[in-house]
């Protein structure tokens, strides 16, 4: 696979502060990259960072060999999508007109909409199983349906990577897996995807790729398995960790964290 | 975790998209069969799949028509409608009443260059008085309600007004001034425009000062100058001449247009409509930007140029709007609400139909001020009278998404 995305020595943080001290990651193309770590270790300014939210102090942030610093909002939206956690926005938006805000990075100066951004539109509400709720209102909808709202929108940006901050924070058992499952399946298909998560079951669950983050710094790199080992979760988290495969099916085993 | 994976990996085939299946809220009544799990697939019949496939399309049609976001044609004719029959209603009731054929020939006569067939009296009347206060009305109504609903949806806050930013308290206290000074109502009225712009330039410059979040900390400012500028004014209440200074200055501060002439017109008329403009052109990346400011750079917005340019454009009418008219106030903040409830929330229908409607609503109230009582009654009494159970009826049917 072909590296799409690289952070090298990236220092960041908020005011005079800062608070990622030299990261580096890459991301390969269709690859599905889980950043794990506690609170305030650093992920989210990383991700905003690689976002063009906050600017980097120093180090860069490539992506097919190109830096993004310099780069417009609207470039780097062509680039990267974020998918933020599912939210309240102030007005009733109808479904379809907040899959088409996604289209955004690709209007021209006066935001004419095209009969071409509304099929883009369209495909991804198909694509994630949202197109029956095209007229309702966004602010309607259950978490779930909302957060399949998001990463449709996402899709309409026809970004190379998606970017994810804890997406399933505030969802409940069955939407978590939904939307898991449902960014693993557009991994596989081949869209990048980097996400930020706090629990390292979904990093098995999903990743393709594990970027372990501690104080600022990346502290291990690699698949799940060979990233996700009791010490590890033990020397990020601080508490006791067993990591135990457990059979869910004849011939399969899925590997899980148990706190002690 | 039981759900198959296999349901969200091929949106094309015939059946629902199973995805909300995993989701809580209740399912549309027109979800078709699934065709594909196994077990159902024995027992659909070929109609069942040809059904299953209609539905699919129907959805597919309904989502098209839902990006097409028009407003229907008919909601389009009737605000229309009332517009121009708002505009006929204006001339016919009043002191000097102009009856709709009258008022038809008039403006016949004027346009194909007749206008000395026009009766002088009516002549005067229309053009001098009536004309101008029924256009200022609706312009200063669809700068209020155009203003309110651009602020509304960037500071991401459907209870904000034109005043947000200190705008009309900076126009009164510039109004107030000339008063005082006894300026001539030119003056007056360009102190005011003045004044309007200090004020929101200086919540702007708390705002870089501050450098908190771009948002919040320009609300603080806001508040902060309006606060300023209205002991400003208090002063020069306090100072003026209780004889004829004082009841000038009240009667200012309460709104009419009941001063309005051609001057008025000719004064406000190119830089409200060079802000409207602006406003229209923004109407896209408000929609986005009411997501919040990161979501919105995420999306390829720049904000902090979106943000410039709609304080300008708000800054640039409010102020023109204040400077002829007084302070007039809840039209910001009922209007876009009604237009929502009319058309929605997507700005690119909802700023042009703020527009029409504020301008409705604006002329119809100056209509009851200047036809209710023997004596004029200041409009911005009536607008807060008016304001306040419209705003409540409003809100009990608009509450759906907030």
């Amino acid at each position: 696979m072909r590296t799409m995305l690289e952070v090298s020595d990236l220092h960041a943080g908020y005011g005079g502060e800062e608070i990622v001290h030299g990261a580096s990651l890459t991301v390969a193309d269709g690859e599905y990259a889980c950043i794990i770590g506690a609170n305030g270790c650093g992920k989210t300014t990383t991700l905003k960072t690689v976002l063009g939210l906050l600017h980097a102090t120093s180090g860069s942030v490539r992506m097919d060999g190109v830096e993004t610093k310099g780069m417009t909002e609207w470039q780097i939206a062509r680039l990267f999508a974020y998918i933020p956690q599912v939210h309240r926005p102030p007005f009733p938006f109808r479904v379809a007109d907040v899959v088409l805000m996604g289209r955004t990075p690709h209007l021209a100066t006066m935001s004419r909409v095209s009969e071409h951004d509304r099929e883009v539109a369209l495909e991804s509400m198909r694509r994630m199983g949202v197109l029956h709720l095209a007229d309702r209102d966004y602010t309607a909808l259950s978490g779930g349906q909302r957060q399949l709202v998001l990463i449709a929108r996402a899709l309409c940006q026809e970004p190379r990577l998606l970017v994810m901050d804890e997406p399933t924070a505030s969802l409940d058992y069955g939407n978590q897996e939904l939307v898991l499952s449902t960014m693993r399946d557009l991994s596989l298909e081949g869209m990048g995807v980097l996400m930020v998560t706090h629990d390292p079951d979904h990093a098995l669950y999903c990743a393709d790729k594990v970027i372990v983050m501690e104080q600022g710094r990346v502290v291990a790199t690699g698949s799940p398995r060979e990233t996700i080992t009791e010490e590890t979760l033990e020397r990020i988290y601080g508490i006791p960790t067993r990591v135990l495969d457990v059979e869910v099916a004849p011939g399969e085993s899925r590997r899980v964290c148990v706190m002690l | 975790m039981t759900h198959a994976p296999d349901d969200l990996s091929d949106g094309m085939r015939p059946g629902a998209p199973s995805a909300s299946a995993a989701s809580d809220a209740p399912c549309p009544p027109q979800r078709p069969a699934q065709p594909r799990t196994p077990r159902r697939q024995l027992r659909d019949t070929p109609a069942d799949v040809e059904r299953a496939r209609e539905s699919q399309q129907a959805q597919a049609q309904a989502a098209r028509e839902a990006l097409e976001s028009r407003v229907p044609l008919v909601t389009k004719i009737v605000i229309a409608a009332v517009v121009v029959a708002a505009f006929i209603l204006s001339f016919a009731i009043g002191r000097y009443p102009i009856s709709p054929p009258e008022l038809l020939s008039a403006l016949w006569n004027a346009a194909t260059g007749h206008a000395d067939l026009i009766d002088g009296k009516t002549a005067t009347a229309l053009f001098n008085v009536r004309l101008p206060r029924v256009i200022v009305a609706m312009l200063v109504g669809a700068a209020l309600a155009v203003s309110g609903a651009s602020y509304q949806g960037m500071f991401k806050n459907p209870l904000v007004s034109p005043s947000l930013l200190g705008a009309s308290a900076g126009a009164s206290l510039g109004a107030c001034l000339g008063l005082l000074w006894g300026l001539s109502s030119l003056a007056v009225q360009l102190m005011a425009f003045v004044g309007g712009l200090v004020a929101v330039g200086c919540s702007m410059w708390l705002n870089r000062m501050v450098r908190y979040d771009p948002v919040l900390s320009l609300v603080l400012a806001g508040m902060l100058v309006t606060t300023l500028f209205q002991s400003g004014t208090s002063i020069v209440k306090l100072v003026a001449d209780s004889d004829d200074k004082l009841p000038a200055i009240t009667y200012w501060l309460m709104g009419s247009f009941h001063s309005i002439d051609q001057r008025d017109l000719a004064l406000v008329a190119l830089p409200m409509l060079i802000g409207f403009v602006l406003l229209l052109s923004q109407s896209w990346k408000l929609n986005v930007l009411s997501f919040g400011e990161e979501e919105a750079r995420s999306m390829g917005v720049r904000t902090g140029r979106v943000r410039l340019i709609v304080i300008f454009a708000t800054t640039l009418v409010v102020s023109c709007a204040v400077s002829v008219s007084g302070v007039i106030g809840w039209v910001g903040l009922v209007i876009p609400h009604l237009a929502r409830a009319i058309v929605g929330p997507n700005y690119k229908r909802l700023l042009p139909a703020s527009l029409f409607i504020g301008a409705i609503y604006l002329l119809l109230v100056d209509d009851i001020a200047r036809n209710l009582t023997v004596t004029e009654i200041p409009i911005g009494i009536l607008t807060a009278i008016l304001g306040v159970p419209f705003f409540v009826f409003i809100f009990r049917h608009n509450m759906r998404g907030w």
